[in-house]
C-alpha cells in the first residue's frame, strides 16, 4: 500500500481530431478526469443523528461527535449506506461487500476530530460508468473508478471580523459520496456533460439534490494536456467548481492556459487550483510541495462494512426509471425524437412535468409548448421549472384545447400570456373571452367570400402564384378574429381560389 | 458505626439488604476514608461529597420502596478517563483545562443504573499512557502500599493507578479502570487488588476518552473476585453507541465462580520466561500451576511464539491511534488553549503546553509510523504481528482452556526508577499487551507476596467472550492464595 492517491491512469483513448485544440505550434488534445462531491440526500449525518438540513442557526446542527468531543464515537448511518449503493446501482457499478472507512489526518479548525473518516483504500461502490453527450451530438461513455462515503467538514467564516475566524458545525460529520471518474473525458462540453448527467441521475435516484446554490454537488476537475496520442501531461486539480457552466469554462481555460506554457517552453507544476467565477480564470492554491501527509490508516472506531448481497439486490429491484431508459421510453411511447427526449429527461423535474403536460393529449404539441413557450418564457424571466407560474396540469389544460381543437395555436399564444398574467386556467379564459375557434364552415366560407369580393385582384394573383395562400390564411384569420380553425381555412381557400 | 469501610462490596450488599446501615452511612465512611488518605496518596482528582451523598439518599429511597439494582448504594470511584455528565473529566492532563462533559460514559451510566454512587475521579497516567502513573499532569499516585521497613514511595502500577491505589486503601469499594495494554491488571498486580479487562467489545468505549480505540477496554479494579464479578457484570452489555461493542447476552460471572476447575486444561507458555524476571516470580507461577492442580486442573504447556513481538507491535499500533485520537484536542473547541500569533502557532502553543511528555512522545510515534513511507514497515507490519498474536492463541485454545501467567515482571517499583527511560517503563507490559492485541478476556489475581512484602499478581487470559472460565480458575487461585495482606 501506499500513501500517494493518484489514480493508475491506464488505456487513455486519443480525442477525435475534432475535438484537439489547434494551435501554431500543432495539436493538443485535453485529457480530463473529474471528482464529484454529492452530498447524499439524508435526514441525518454519516456518523451521527445531528439534522443534515441545509442552513440552521450556526452550529445548531451538531451533535457532540460532529464537534469532536472526547469520547464521543461515530455510528454509521444505514440510510446514507443505502443511498450510496442507490447512486452505485445507477451507475451500473460494483457494489462492494465489504468496504472500510479510514481516517484522512490534518488540522483545520473546521475539523473538529483533526481527521475526516473517508473511504481511502476500500470504497464502498467501484467501477461503473455514465453516457455522456460529446459536442458531435455522439455518446461516449465515461468510466467511474469508485465511490466513496466521506464527512463534510464545517465551514470557516473568516469576514465576520477582520481579527478571528468563526466556525460553523451545522455541515460537519454530513454524509458525502465523491464520485470518481476515470480519466476518459477529452473536452470541455463532455466535463460540463458529465458533471450534468450525473447531477440528472442523482436526483431522479433522490440520492442528492444537485443543489448547486447550497453546495450540494462540487467537482474537483482534473486537466492535463497532451499531443494527441502522445505523453500524459502534468495535470493540475481545479478544486470546488460547482456548475456545469463553470465546468466547461475551467477546463477551457485551464487546457489553453497549460498549452501556453507548453508552448512557451515551460512545464506545468503539479497543483491545486481555484476557478475564479468573476473571471473565468484559475489561480494557483497550493502547490504539491504544500501537499498534506494524510496518514491514512483504518478507522478504529469503525468495523468494516459489510452488505447483505439480498438487500442490495432489494434496492437495484426497486430503482425508480433512470434517464436513459426514461429517453428511450419517451421516444417510442411520445414519438419524440432523440434530441427532444434529452431535453426532457436532463432533469427529473422537466420529465415528470413533461408526463402530466403530455397525459392524453397530444404529445408532440405538449413538448413543444413546454420546451419552447414554457421554457423560453422561464429563461426570458430568469426562472427555475420549479417556479413556473403555470402548472404542469394548467399547461396541459391548454394543451388539450389546442389537441381537441377547441383553439388554434396562435390564440393559444394569447391564452398562455393570460394564464401567467391571471393565473386562471385556460379553458376559464378561452370561456370569459370567447376565444374558442370557429369550425363552422359557413362562416368561414362567408368571409372568404367577402374578402374575394374586396379584393379579386389578389384571386388572380393567388391563382398564378399558389404561394399567396399564406396572405389568404392571415386576411381571413384577422377578418375572424384569429379564432377560425386554420386547417379548414386552408382547405376552404384551396378550394375556392383553386390552388393545388 | 465501626468501620463500614472494612466490609468488602458484597459484604456492603449484603449489609445495606439487611438494613444494617444506609448507602448515605457507607458514603460518608468513605468520603471520610478519602479524606484521610488522599493527600498522602494523590489518588482521588476531583472528590465529589456532595453528589455521593445525594447519590446515596436517592439510592436510600429507592431502597425503602423496594428498588433494588445490582449495585444499589455501592459507593465507586472513577478513573477520570470516564467522561461523568457535569463533571471535571481532565484524563489527567491539562489540555483539557475545565472541561466537563455535557454526556456520560455508557459503563457509569451503567453504573448508576444499577444503584451506585460516585465519590469521585481517579488519577491515572495522562490519557492512560504510562505504567507507573508518573505521567499525570496532577502529580503522580502513591502505592499504598511500602516495602518491608522502608518508607521509600512506589508507584501503584498504571495507568490505572488511582483505582488500584484508592481500591487497595479503602477510599472505595471498587474502581472503574480501562486496559489498553495492561493498564488495569498491572496496577491491580501492584496493589495487591483484583483487576479484569474483558473481551475486547464487552464494555462500551462511549464516553471513555479515547487512547487507541483498537485496544481500549473498561474494566473493574475490586478488592476480590466476586467484587469485581459484580462490578464487571454492571459494567458490560451491548451498546448502539459504540460500533465495536459486541451485541451478546450478559454472563453470570458470579455464578460461574463455583463452577471449579476440575478437567480444565491449563495452558502454561513457555514464552513467558522473560531475562531478569525475578525468581520469586517464577517461583510463584509454579506455585499457581500447583494451586490449579491440586484443584484437579490438567496443566498442558503451550507456546505463544509471537509473543517477543507483542511490545513493539503494540507500541506501534497504541501510539498510531493515539496520534490521531489526540488530534482534537486543538484548543478550538473545549479544553485549554494557548493563543499564539497565528492558527498553527495557537496549535503548537496550545498542543506543546498542553500534553506531557510521554503523550508528546507517543503522538510522535504514532505520527511517524504511520506516515508516507513508514507506514507499511511500521504500521502494517504491526497489524501483522497482532493477526499473528491472535493466530497464535487460536492455536492455543485447541489444547487448553485458559492461559496462566504472571500478570507483571516485577512488583511495584519506587516512583521515579524507570521515569528516565521509556524502554524499561514500556517493558511492565510485556505479559499484558497480548491480550490486548489479541482482544482477550484477562485478569489479575493478587497471588502472594514477595520478600519485600509487596503483592505480586498473577494472570488468567481467557478465549475470547469466555469471562466465565476466567472468574471459575481465578475463583480456585483467589481461596487456594488465601491473600489477606493488607497494605
Amino acid at each position: 500500500m501506499t500513501q500517494t492517491s493518484v489514480p493508475a491512469y491506464t488505456a487513455f483513448k486519443t480525442a477525435r481530431p475534432d475535438q484537439w485544440v489547434k494551435s501554431v505550434t500543432g495539436d493538443w488534445e485535453i485529457i480530463v478526469g473529474m471528482e464529484v462531491h454529492a452530498q447524499v440526500s439524508a435526514k441525518s449525518k454519516l456518523f451521527s443523528g445531528a439534522s443534515a438540513a441545509y442552513g440552521g442557526d450556526p452550529n445548531s446542527h451538531v451533535a457532540m461527535v460532529d464537534a469532536g468531543m472526547p469520547g464521543m464515537l461515530p455510528v454509521i448511518n444505514k440510510f446514507v449506506v443505502e443511498q450510496a449503493v442507490k447512486t452505485g446501482l445507477g451507475l451500473g457499478a460494483k457494489i462492494n461487500l465489504w468496504s472500510r472507512f479510514d481516517r484522512k489526518n490534518y488540522f483545520y479548525p473546521d475539523l473538529p476530530q483533526g481527521y475526516q473518516i473517508s473511504q481511502y483504500l476500500y470504497p464502498i461502490i467501484g467501477e461503473g460508468s455514465l453516457e455522456v453527450a460529446s459536442e458531435d451530438g455522439s455518446m461516449i461513455m465515461v468510466g467511474i473508478e469508485r465511490i466513496h462515503l466521506e464527512q463534510d467538514a464545517g465551514k470557516s467564516i473568516h469576514d465576520l471580523d477582520p481579527n478571528s475566524t468563526y466556525v460553523d458545525l451545522n455541515r460537519s460529520g454530513c454524509a458525502l459520496m465523491e464520485i470518481v471518474s476515470k480519466p476518459d473525458i477529452r473536452s470541455a462540453d463532455e466535463a460540463a456533460n458529465y458533471f450534468k448527467n450525473l447531477r440528472a441521475l442523482v436526483r431522479y435516484l433522490e440520492t442528492c439534490d444537485g443543489n448547486m446554490d447550497e453546495g450540494s454537488m462540487r467537482a474537483d476537475v482534473n486537466v492535463s494536456v497532451r499531443r494527441p496520442g502522445g505523453e500524459l501531461g502534468t495535470r493540475c486539480e481545479i478544486k470546488n467548481v460547482n456548475s456545469t457552466k463553470f465546468v466547461g469554462m475551467a477546463v477551457n481555460y485551464e487546457a489553453r492556459r497549460q498549452i501556453e506554457i507548453l508552448e512557451d517552453g515551460g512545464t506545468i507544476d503539479q497543483e491545486t487550483r481555484l476557478f475564479d467565477v468573476k473571471t473565468g480564470q484559475t489561480r494557483t492554491m497550493r502547490s504539491k510541495e504544500d501537499a498534506h501527509d494524510y496518514r491514512y490508516f483504518p478507522d478504529p472506531d469503525l468495523l468494516p462494512l459489510i452488505l447483505d448481497e439480498a438487500w442490495v439486490e432489494n434496492i437495484r429491484a426497486n430503482l425508480p426509471e433512470l434517464p436513459a431508459a426514461m429517453k428511450a421510453r419517451f421516444q417510442s411511447q411520445y414519438g419524440l425524437s432523440a434530441y427532444d427526449a434529452d431535453v426532457l429527461v436532463a432533469d427529473k423535474d422537466f420529465a415528470v412535468f413533461y408526463e402530466e403536460v403530455a397525459k392524453g393529449r397530444d404529445a408532440k404539441i405538449a413538448n413543444s409548448w413546454m420546451t419552447v413557450e414554457l421554457f423560453g418564457w422561464l429563461n426570458k424571466n430568469g426562472k427555475e421549472l420549479s417556479q413556473s407560474p403555470i402548472s404542469a396540469a394548467a399547461l396541459g389544460g391548454l394543451v388539450g384545447l389546442i389537441t381537441d381543437g377547441t383553439i388554434n395555436g396562435k390564440i393559444a399564444k394569447d391564452v398562455f400570456s393570460k394564464m401567467i398574467e391571471s393565473g386562471d386556467e385556460a379553458a376559464v379564459i378561452v370561456d370569459r373571452e370567447g376565444l374558442k375557434q370557429t369550425t363552422d364552415t359557413g362562416a368561414i366560407e362567408a368571409s372568404i367570400d367577402a374578402l374575394m369580393a374586396t379584393n379579386p385582384e389578389k384571386v388572380a394573383e393567388a391563382r398564378e402564384k399558389p404561394k399567396m395562400l399564406g396572405w389568404w390564411v392571415g386576411q381571413v384569420m384577422k377578418a375572424t378574429g384569429g379564432k377560425a380553425n386554420p386547417a379548414i381555412v386552408n382547405e376552404i381557400l384551396k378550394g375556392k381560389l383553386g390552388i393545388e | 458505626m465501626t468501620n463500614l469501610t472494612e466490609l468488602n462490596l458484597h459484604q456492603a450488599l449484603s449489609g445495606l439488604a439487611a438494613g444494617d446501615f444506609t448507602s448515605t452511612e457507607l458514603t460518608q465512611s468513605y468520603l471520610n476514608s478519602i479524606e484521610a488518605q488522599n493527600t498522602n496518596l494523590n489518588a482521588y482528582l476531583v472528590v465529589t461529597g456532595d453528589k455521593a451523598l445525594e447519590m446515596a439518599r436517592a439510592s436510600d429511597a429507592r431502597r425503602a420502596v423496594g428498588n433494588v439494582g445490582a449495585l444499589e448504594g455501592i459507593p465507586l470511584g472513577i478513573k477520570d478517563l470516564f467522561c461523568t455528565k457535569g463533571v471535571r473529566t481532565t484524563a489527567a492532563s491539562k489540555i483539557l483545562g475545565e472541561f466537563a462533559p455535557e454526556y456520560e460514559s455508557s459503563v457509569t451510566t451503567n453504573l448508576w443504573r444499577d444503584g451506585a454512587v460516585m465519590l469521585g475521579k481517579l488519577n491515572l497516567d495522562e490519557f492512560a499512557m504510562g505504567s507507573s502513573n508518573e505521567t499525570s499532569a496532577f502529580g503522580n499516585v502513591v502505592n499504598p502500599w511500602k516495602r518491608k521497613g522502608s518508607n521509600v514511595a512506589l508507584t501503584p502500577g498504571g495507568s490505572s493507578g488511582g483505582s488500584a491505589a484508592a481500591v487497595a486503601a479503602h477510599m472505595c469499594l471498587g474502581a472503574t479502570a480501562t486496559d489498553t495494554g495492561g493498564s488495569i491488571r498491572q496496577p491491580a498486580a501492584f496493589t495487591g487488588t483484583v483487576g479484569i479487562k474483558p473481551t475486547y467489545g464487552r464494555c462500551s468505549r462511549y464516553g471513555i476518552v479515547a487512547f487507541a480505540s483498537s485496544l481500549d477496554q473498561a474494566g473493574p479494579i475490586a478488592r476480590n473476585v466476586k467484587d469485581s464479578a459484580i462490578m464487571l457484570q454492571s459494567m458490560m452489555g451491548h451498546d448502539v453507541k459504540d460500533s465495536t461493542s459486541l451485541n451478546v447476552a450478559v454472563p453470570d460471572l458470579v455464578a460461574a465462580m463455583a463452577n471449579g476447575v476440575k478437567g480444565m486444561k491449563i495452558g502454561i507458555p513457555k514464552e513467558y520466561r522473560v531475562d531478569g524476571m525475578p525468581e520469586e516470580i517464577e517461583s510463584l507461577w509454579q506455585q499457581g500451576i500447583a494451586w490449579l492442580k491440586g484443584a484437579g486442573a490438567e496443566i498442558v504447556d503451550i507456546s505463544l511464539p509471537h509473543t517477543k513481538y507483542a511490545l513493539p507491535a503494540y507500541y506501534i499500533v497504541a501510539p498510531a491511534e493515539a496520534s490521531s485520537n489526540l488530534a482534537r484536542y486543538d484548543g478550538m473547541r473545549f479544553g485549554a488553549r494557548v493563543d499564539g500569533n497565528d492558527l498553527t502557532d495557537t496549535y503548537e502553543k496550545t498542543r506543546a503546553t498542553g500534553f506531557g511528555e510521554e503523550v508528546k512522545r507517543r503522538i510522535l510515534i504514532g505520527t511517524y509510523v504511520l506516515s508516507a513511507g513508514y507506514y507499511d514497515a511500521y504500521y502494517l507490519r504491526a497489524q501483522k504481528v497482532r493477526a499473528r498474536i491472535l493466530e497464535d492463541f487460536t492455536n492455543a485454545w485447541t489444547k487448553c482452556d485458559a492461559i496462566l501467567t504472571p500478570t507483571a515482571p516485577s512488583a511495584a517499583f519506587g516512583l521515579g526508577e524507570k521515569s528516565d527511560d521509556p524502554i524499561k517503563m514500556y517493558l511492565n507490559d510485556v505479559f499484558t499487551v497480548t491480550a490486548n492485541l489479541a482482544g482477550l478476556p484477562a485478569i489479575s489475581i493478587p497471588a502472594a507476596l514477595d520478600v519485600d512484602g509487596l503483592p505480586l499478581g498473577l494472570q488468567i487470559i481467557g478465549k475470547a467472550l469466555d469471562e466465565e472460565t476466567i472468574y471459575s480458575v481465578a475463583s480456585v487461585m483467589e481461596q487456594a492464595a488465601n491473600f489477606s495482606a493488607r497494605p
